[in-house]
C-alpha cells in the first residue's frame, strides 16, 4: 500500500476525532516544548559564562605567586612573595610559544578625584595587558614601554570609575589621587561586566606595574603574571616551560613543591562551565520525563482506538489487508500525532524560551541541534508508543474482528 | 463447465476448551463457474465456518480446497489476504462499510490493498463503474448514514466487485433488510449471475434462497441435500406481485 493513501487516511482518522487528537498531540507538545525550553534556558547559561571565560583572553595562562610555609605556619596564595619581574621578564624571553606577557600587581586603594572617592582595585600591568585579555579602550590611549620603564604617573580607568568620580564628564586628561599621589587619566576600558566570580570587572584603575610597585604599594614581589601563548596548542607546553622555568629560577630542588601555581585558560573553562552543563542535563531530564507521559497517552489513545475500529480492521483484512498494512496504518496516526505535537511543541519551546529571556531576563540559547533532536525524540515516541497497540491491530483474526460488536 | 470452487473432503475443526467442536465433518463440493448457489442451514449446522474457509478467511484443518484451480488450503495470513483481495467479493449481513468515509471510497478500498496497484484515476474509474452496476453511481458522494439499508448493501456488492473477483461471497446479505428491499438485493444478485458472475450466498430463508440456481442444505457439519432450483423466484416479478399486494390492502383501507 502507498504511503501517501496511508498517510491521508491516517489524517483522516485523526481529524475525525479532533478534541481526543488534540489532547493526546498536547502531551507531546508539552513535552517537547518542556525540552526544548529547559534545554534552552540551561543553553544560554552555558553561552553567558562561556562570553565570560572569553573575557580572561585569549589563550592565557595565569601564573600565580604560590603559598610558603615556615616552621609549620603556612602563608596564604601570593605570600611566597618570590616572583619576580625578573620572572615574567624570563618567560617572555625564554619559553617558545609565548607572545606576550604582562606582570601583575594587585592592590585596594581609596582613590580621589575632584571633591568625589572611591575604594578600588588598583592594577599594575605591563602595556600588552589589554590586548592578552581582548580589552579594547573606550577613549584614549593605553600607556606604553616608556612609560613602564619611566614609573609614570597614568592610568587608564573602567567604566564603574567613570560613573563614581567623573559622573557626566570625559575623564581623559583629567587626574585622580592614589594615596594622594596624582595620576593622569590616559584612556577609558570598555564596559567587560561581570568576571566568572561574580566581580565587577570595570571597577578597576590600571597604572605600569613598575608605578605601582614603587609608588603606591612598594612592594617588590609580583602577584601574578598574565601569559599568552600564540594558540590553544601551545597552552600545554607553555605552561610545562613555565613551571621548569620558575623552579629552575627559585632554586627549587628535587621534593620540594611549586612556590607559584599556574592556570590555563581552558581549566577555568571547564570548571565554570561543568556546572552549567550538569544544570542543562538535569533540566532536559525532567523535560524529558514528561515527553515519555506524552508518549503513554499516545500508546492510551491508540489501545482504545483500535479496539474502537475493531470492525474497521476486519473489513479492511477481508478485503485483502495484510497485517502489516493494518500496522502501518496504526502506526502512521501514531507517528503523525506526535511529530503533529513535537512541531508545535517546538514553537511552542521556543516561544517561551524567548519569553522567558523577554520577563525574567534569563538568557536562553535555543540550538539548532536540540530542534532537531527534539523532533527526531518525538517522531521515536510515536514509533515507539504506537507499535505495541499497531501491532495488537494487525494480528486481530479477520473472522472475529468483522463479528465484533 | 470448470470448477471455481472444489473441496475435497473438508475438515474444520475447533479447539476450544476440553471439547473439540466438529464444524465442518467431511464436505466435499464444487462449485462451477457461473452458478448461483446458496447454501443453507440451521444456525450451527456448519454453514458460518464453510462460508469462511470458502472466503479464505480460514483454514481447513483437514482436506483441500482449490479456488479457481489453486490449492489455497495451506497458505499462511498473507497468502490469503492476497487471495481474498485477487479472487473473491465479501458483501455482509451487516453490511460492514466504513462510516464517515463516501461510498466511491469505500468501493476503492479492496483497490488499495491490491498488489499491482492502479493510478488514483483508473481506481477512481473503475469504483464508478462498479457503482454503475448496482445502480448507485448518483450517490457515490453519500456517507453511508446517508444510505438507505438496501442502499448500502448495494454499495457492499460494488465493493465486492471491484476487483473482478473469480467468485462473490455474500453471507446473510439480506439479513438486515425488509422483504422488499431483500427482494431489490437479491435482483441486483440476479442480475450480476445473469452476466456470468459466480455467486455463493448463506442463508437461513427459503424464500430467499428461491432465488439462486442451486441450494446446498447442511446439517451437523454436512451436506444433506445438494439441489437445483426448480421454481426459481425472479425478482421482477416478485417485485411486481410485493406492489400489488400492497395496492390491495390500499384499496381495501
Amino acid at each position: 500500500m502507498r504511503i501517501t493513501a496511508t498517510l491521508r487516511m491516517a489524517l483522516r482518522a485523526l481529524r475525525r476525532n479532533k478534541m481526543r487528537s488534540t489532547l493526546t498531540a498536547l502531551g507531546i507538545i508539552i513535552g517537547v516544548g518542556a525540552v526544548i525550553a529547559m534545554v534552552g534556558i540551561g543553553n544560554g547559561a552555558k553561552s553567558q559564562v562561556e562570553t565570560q571565560i572569553a573575557s580572561l583572553g585569549q589563550n592565557v595562562v595565569l601564573v600565580f605567586a604560590g603559598n610558603w610555609s615556615s616552621s609549620g605556619v603556612r602563608s596564604g596564595w601570593g605570600g611566597a612573595g618570590t616572583m619576580t619581574v625578573d620572572d615574567a621578564l624570563a618567560i617572555a624571553r625564554e619559553v617558545p610559544g609565548v607572545i606576550s606577557v604582562s606582570p601583575e600587581v594587585r592592590d585596594h586603594q581609596q582613590i580621589l578625584a575632584e571633591g568625589q572617592n572611591w575604594y578600588t582595585t588598583i592594577l599594575g600591568e605591563g602595556p600588552d595587558y589589554l590586548d592578552i585579555r581582548q580589552w579594547p579602550l573606550q577613549d584614549g590611549a593605553m600607556f606604553t614601554d616608556q612609560d613602564v620603564r619611566g614609573t609614570t604617573k597614568v592610568c587608564i580607568i573602567g567604566k564603574t570609575i567613570v560613573t563614581q568620580l567623573f559622573p557626566g564628564e570625559n575623564p581623559v586628561g583629567k587626574t585622580l589621587r592614589i594615596r594622594d599621589i596624582p595620576f593622569k587619566v590616559l584612556g577609558v576600558l570598555s564596559p567587560k561586566g561581570l568576571s566568572v566570580m561574580g566581580t565587577d570587572q570595570d571597577d578597576v584603575v590600571i597604572i605600569p606595574y613598575t608605578s605601582e610597585m614603587k609608588r603606591v604599594s612598594k612592594r617588590t614581589n609580583l602577584g601574578s603574571i598574565n601569559v599568552q601563548s600564540a594558540s590553544p596548542d601551545f597552552s600545554d607546553s607553555v605552561q610545562k616551560s613555565i613551571a621548569d622555568l620558575l623552579r629552575q629560577r627559585h632554586r627549587l630542588g628535587q621534593g620540594r613543591d611549586d612556590d607559584f601555581t599556574i592556570r590555563g585558560q581552558q581549566e577555568i573553562a571547564d570548571a565554570a562551565t561543568a556546572t552549567t552543563r550538569i544544570m542543562t542535563v538535569l533540566l532536559g531530564a525532567i523535560a524529558s520525563v514528561s515527553l515519555i507521559v506524552g508518549g503513554i497517552g499516545i500508546m492510551n489513545i491508540m489501545l482504545v482506538s483500535v479496539t474502537e475500529r475493531t470492525r474497521e480492521i476486519g473489513i479492511r483484512m477481508a478485503v485483502g489487508a495484510h497485517g502489516r498494512d493494518i500496522l502501518l496504518q496504526f502506526l502512521i496516526e501514531a507517528i503523525t500525532l506526535s511529530s503533529l505535537g513535537g512541531v508545535i511543541g517546538i514553537a511552542m519551546g521556543i516561544g517561551s524560551a524567548k519569553l522567558l529571556s523577554a520577563i525574567a531576563g534569563w538568557p536562553t540559547l535555543v540550538s539548532v541541534s536540540s530542534v532537531v533532536l527534539a523532533f527526531l525524540f518525538s517522531a521515536a515516541v510515536g514509533v515507539f508508543f504506537g507499535y505495541y497497540p499497531a501491532q495488537k491491530a494487525s494480528r486481530l483474526d479477520p473472522i472475529d474482528a468483522l463479528r465484533y460488536e | 463447465m470448470t470448477a471455481v470452487i472444489k473441496l475435497e473432503n473438508v475438515h474444520k475443526t475447533y479447539h476450544t476448551g476440553e471439547v473439540d467442536v466438529l464444524a465442518v465433518r467431511g464436505v466435499t463440493l464444487e462449485i462451477a463457474s457461473g452458478e448461483f448457489v446458496a447454501i443453507m442451514g440451521a444456525s450451527g449446522s456448519g454453514k458460518s465456518t464453510m462460508m469462511n474457509i470458502i472466503g479464505c478467511l480460514d483454514r481447513p484443518t483437514e482436506g483441500s480446497y482449490f479456488l479457481d484451480g489453486v490449492d489455497v488450503s495451506h497458505l499462511d495470513r498473507d497468502e490469503l489476504a492476497a487471495i481474498r483481495n485477487k479472487k473473491l467479493g465479501f458483501v455482509f449481513q451487516g453490511f460492514n462499510l466504513l462510516s464517515r468515509t463516501s461510498a466511491l471510497e469505500n468501493v476503492e478500498l479492496p483497490m488499495l490493498y491490491t498488489h499491482d496497484r492502479l493510478s488514483s484515476a483508473v481506481q477512481r474509474e473503475h469504483a464508478i463503474h462498479a457503482l454503475q452496476i448496482v445502480g448507485l453511481a448518483d450517490r457515490a458522494d453519500h456517507y453511508p448514514n446517508q444510505l438507505s439499508g438496501g442502499q448500502q448493501q448495494r454499495v457492499a456488492i460494488a465493493r465486492g466487485l471491484v476487483n473482478h473477483p473469480a467468485v462473490l461471497l455474500a453471507d446473510e446479505p439480506t439479513g438486515n433488510l425488509d422483504t422488499r428491499t431483500s427482494v431489490e438485493v437479491m435482483g441486483v444478485f440476479q442480475k450480476l449471475n445473469e452476466a456470468g458472475i459466480t455467486i455463493v450466498m448463506v442463508t437461513h430463508e427459503l424464500d430467499i434462497a428461491a432465488f439462486t440456481k442451486r441450494n446446498v442444505i447442511m446439517r451437523d457439519g454436512l451436506v444433506v441435500n445438494d439441489t437445483p432450483v426448480e421454481r426459481r423466484s425472479v425478482a421482477e416479478v416478485e417485485l411486481r406481485r410485493l406492489e400489488q399486494a400492497q395496492q390491495a390492502v390500499k384499496l381495501s383501507a
